[in-house]
């Protein structure tokens, strides 16, 4: 029985109980890291700041930490939450998948535990099986890393046999060959080498080939089934475009990898390699764009719900400035020569990952809210709309003042450490001095506090939109294009 | 079906995505082993462990166009010639040392990490350690204590006291040498290496 209006279990399926409770714990890692963001943005304006209690080692690598499990958290509950859909079948042991979870969950916090209270250990193997492994995004121990791979392997096995059992689609199959490459890609971080080129040789496997491809063709899926759901495009019309944009980003994304090859120790043949490849990066997102807004003005923006549609087109645009086009700013040699590991660097990190994937999660968690509700409606003038509108207005604005600011910070230290003074560590600290970066870092911290405010609003919003409304969600497609064009003609974005 | 021309298929799209991967992917692959024998330890761009018994400068290449480091005569590191074994076990327990104590969330090794305190790919010939008689001497110091040696140049940012022992001071500052001997095409650009006498 639907109960409108109301947060209600049994207006879900089995797949889509499941995940939301991934939404729920990302939503929760997404404020850790935000939190912790600020207190390591703190300690560059008060080097005293929890100096020798929480360093600014321990506050990044929570951050970022946080931030690549809340993503994953956030993928696994959107293929969760479409699967059953697109399989036309419910979740095939889905029992294993909510033990899976839960001992996923129960890992993850005690790795953060043993971050913030063990923070470091001696300088031998048994700190990187039990501690820290101390290589950025994957710092997690190596017996989580192997927790990690048996619950990827159950989540991954829930997703074959559903899609086999139910039926195969084209954006079920690039999600199953898509989610293999991902896994598969995460075994190559798995292992100590003294040798720091071949480290971080393979170190990039892990992160370029993660952002830069295969979770760049997982959130395509994911795209593609959102553009179905929330505006009605066609099938065929998604999935055409669907491996148009595979073959463009995995034929650019692949071997742009280069462009982190230019400076550890690999031969100088990348820097052609990488250049090359890495400029074509931005094309599939240009063509994504494209796409969505396509799709979107051909539906006259009428889309069964208004935030979600609002966050998968700040997807499709945030993708393309942040990956696109801040990414193929620094991309070619001859300027990375200058660029690479200033505040340049966290600039473009910023805002690729805020609006790359920060942003369609958040599309999912609104799609989760309506169903929870019972299919609620979220068309327009829902009440209390502002609060989406606003939490939106002010996530964006706030990253996109960081992003500026860095990027300031960035121009600054490649001048004055980079280029003038050679990257000694006076020149560092020449460059860290200056006023120009110090005041970026005033406002990196002012646009961080606006981005706190926006992540609070959007929580809010998230557990009180559709409370009390009584009318269902609109239904979207050919057939209702007529019928709804005048209620519906409002434009969804704030 | 009939209207849709060959190019805007659903099937021509779905096999070309998968050729252009594997393609794509196979080249990868070839690349790589290419690149590992380039950048084994031993290999002419990342030099073997027992470079720490030489000298290391980091020097002018006219016809690179940028500065390349340098082997040098004989210079053991703590006035102690190792064997090839005795080097690499210190440089392998610098290297567990910098990823045990969670290093690269401050610092970028080979530019990669965190940007809240200098780039080491070339610590070991920062003309701030003053002399390169004393250099070992005071980066022993300044890791195990780097509070009460703190420079900070004005910032005021210290590196908090990480407890290393002297023992792992010393295999990281092996692991630093070690790390400015690799070729990394001229990064970093214009730096201003320590005066080692000779030169
Ligand atoms: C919490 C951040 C932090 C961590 C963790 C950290 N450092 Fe530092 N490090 C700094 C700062 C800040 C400076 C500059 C200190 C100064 O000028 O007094 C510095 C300076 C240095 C220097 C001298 C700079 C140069 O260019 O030669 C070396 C060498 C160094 N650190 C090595 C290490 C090693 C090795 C580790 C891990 C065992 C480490 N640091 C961990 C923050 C950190
Ligand atoms: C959504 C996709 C992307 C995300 C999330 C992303 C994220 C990041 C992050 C976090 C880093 C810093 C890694 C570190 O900590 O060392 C980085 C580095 C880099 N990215 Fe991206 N990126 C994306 C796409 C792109 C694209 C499309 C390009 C090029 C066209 C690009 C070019 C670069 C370059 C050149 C660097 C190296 C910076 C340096 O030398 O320090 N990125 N990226
Ligand atoms: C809310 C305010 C935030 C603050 C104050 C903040 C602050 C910081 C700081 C200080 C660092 C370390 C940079 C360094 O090493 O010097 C960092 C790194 C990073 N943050 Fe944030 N952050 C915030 C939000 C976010 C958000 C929303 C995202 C993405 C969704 C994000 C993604 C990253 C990434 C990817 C890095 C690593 C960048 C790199 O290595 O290049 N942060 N952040
Ligand atoms: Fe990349």
């Amino acid at each position: 029985m639907t109960r409108v209006g109301v947060l209600d279990s049994s207006n879900l399926t089995g797949g889509q109980r499941l995940a939301v409770k991934y939404f729920t714990v990302a939503l929760v890692l997404f404020g850790a890291q935000i939190l912790f963001g600020l207190l390591a943005g703190l300690q560059y304006l008060k080097p005293d700041f929890l100096y020798g209690v929480l360093d600014f080692n321990v506050n990044r690598m929570v951050h970022i930490n946080a931030m690549v499990v809340w993503m994953l958290y956030g993928f696994l509950g959107s293929v969760y939450w479409l699967m059953e859909d697109e399989a036309q079948h419910p979740v095939v042991g889905l029992k294993l998948g909510e033990i899976a979870f839960w001992v996923l969950t129960l890992a993850v916090t005690v790795v953060v535990l043993v971050y913030l209270f063990v923070q470091y250990g001696p300088g031998d193997i048994k700190t990187i099986w039990f501690i820290n492994e101390g290589r950025e995004y994957i710092e997690a121990p190596r017996w989580a890393d192997i927790g990690i791979v048996v619950v990827v392997l159950v989540f991954y096995f829930n997703v074959l046999a559903t899609f086999i059992k139910g039926r195969f689609t084209g954006i079920g199959g690039v999600i199953v060959l898509d989610l293999f490459a991902l896994a598969g890609l995460y075994l190559a971080g798995m292992f100590f080498t003294p040798n720091i080129s071949i480290d971080q040789y393979w170190w990039w496997w892990v992160i370029h080939l993660w952002v830069e491809a295969t979770w760049e063709v997982l959130v395509g899926a994911i795209m593609a089934w959102g553009l179905m759901k929330t505006l009605g495009v066609s099938r065929r019309i998604v999935q055409t475009w669907l491996y148009i944009e595979v073959a463009l980003m995995f034929g650019s994304g692949i071997l742009g990898l280069g462009h982190h090859y230019f400076w550890i120790g690999t031969p100088d043949y990348w820097f052609e390699i990488g250049g090359f490849f890495s400029a074509l990066e931005p094309i599939p997102l240009v063509a994504m764009v494209v796409h969505s807004l396509y799709d979107a003005g051909k539906h006259h923006m009428k889309s069964s719900n208004h935030p979600a549609l609002a966050w998968l087109i700040a997807h499709a645009f945030g993708n393309f400035l942040g990956a696109g086009v801040w990414g193929f700013m620094h991309t070619l040699p001859q300027i990375n020569l200058y660029t690479h590991g200033t505040q340049w660097t966290p600039s473009h990190g910023h805002l690729a990952f805020f609006g790359a994937y920060a942003t369609i999660n958040i599309a999912f968690f609104y799609l989760a809210a309506q169903q929870w509700r019972g299919n609620v409606y979220m068309g327009a003038g829902i009440a209390g709309a502002w609060r989406w509108k606003w939490a939106l207005t002010l996530l964006s604005v706030g990253v996109l003042g960081m992003t500026m600011a860095l990027l300031i910070a960035g121009y600054e230290q490649s001048f004055i450490e980079r280029a003038i003074n050679g990257s000694t560590w006076a020149g560092y600290f020449e460059a860290q001095n200056h006023p120009w970066f110090q005041q970026a870092m005033w406002w990196r911290q002012i646009f961080g506090w606006v981005t706190a405010a926006g992540y609070l609003l959007l929580v809010w919003d998230l557990l009180a939109i559709g409370a009390g409304e009584t009318r269902t969600a609109t239904r979207v497609g050919h057939e209702s294009e007529e019928a709804e064009a005048g209620a519906e003609a409002a434009p969804a974005t704030a | 079906m009939q209207a849709i021309p060959w190019w805007a298929r659903e099937g021509f799209w779905a096999k070309t995505a998968v050729f252009v991967t594997a393609l794509s992917f196979v080249i990868l692959i070839w690349l790589t082993f290419d690149t590992m024998k380039q950048i084994m330890a031993g290999s002419v761009r990342v030099p073997d462990y027992s470079v720490i018994n030489q000298r290391i400068s980091y020097v002018a290449d006219d016809e690179r166009g940028y500065q390349v480091p340098k082997i040098g005569p004989e210079e053991p590191l703590f006035g102690k010639k190792l064997t090839e074994e005795e080097a690499a076990a210190l440089v392998r327990k610098g290297k567990l040392v910098i990823q045990g104590r969670n290093c690269m969330n401050c610092h970028t090794l080979l530019g990669n990490g965190a940007y809240f305190a200098p780039d080491l790919t070339k610590a070991w010939l920062d003309p701030a350690w003053g002399a390169a008689t004393i250099r070992e001497q005071l980066m022993v110091q300044f890791l195990m204590d780097p509070t009460n040696n703190a420079r900070t140049f004005g910032s005021g940012r210290k590196m908090p006291n990480l407890k290393l022992t002297e023992d792992e001071a010393k295999a990281v500052v092996a692991y630093l040498k070690w790390m400015s001997a690799i070729d990394t095409n001229g990064f970093p650009y214009n730096f201003k290496p320590i005066p080692q006498g000779g030169e």
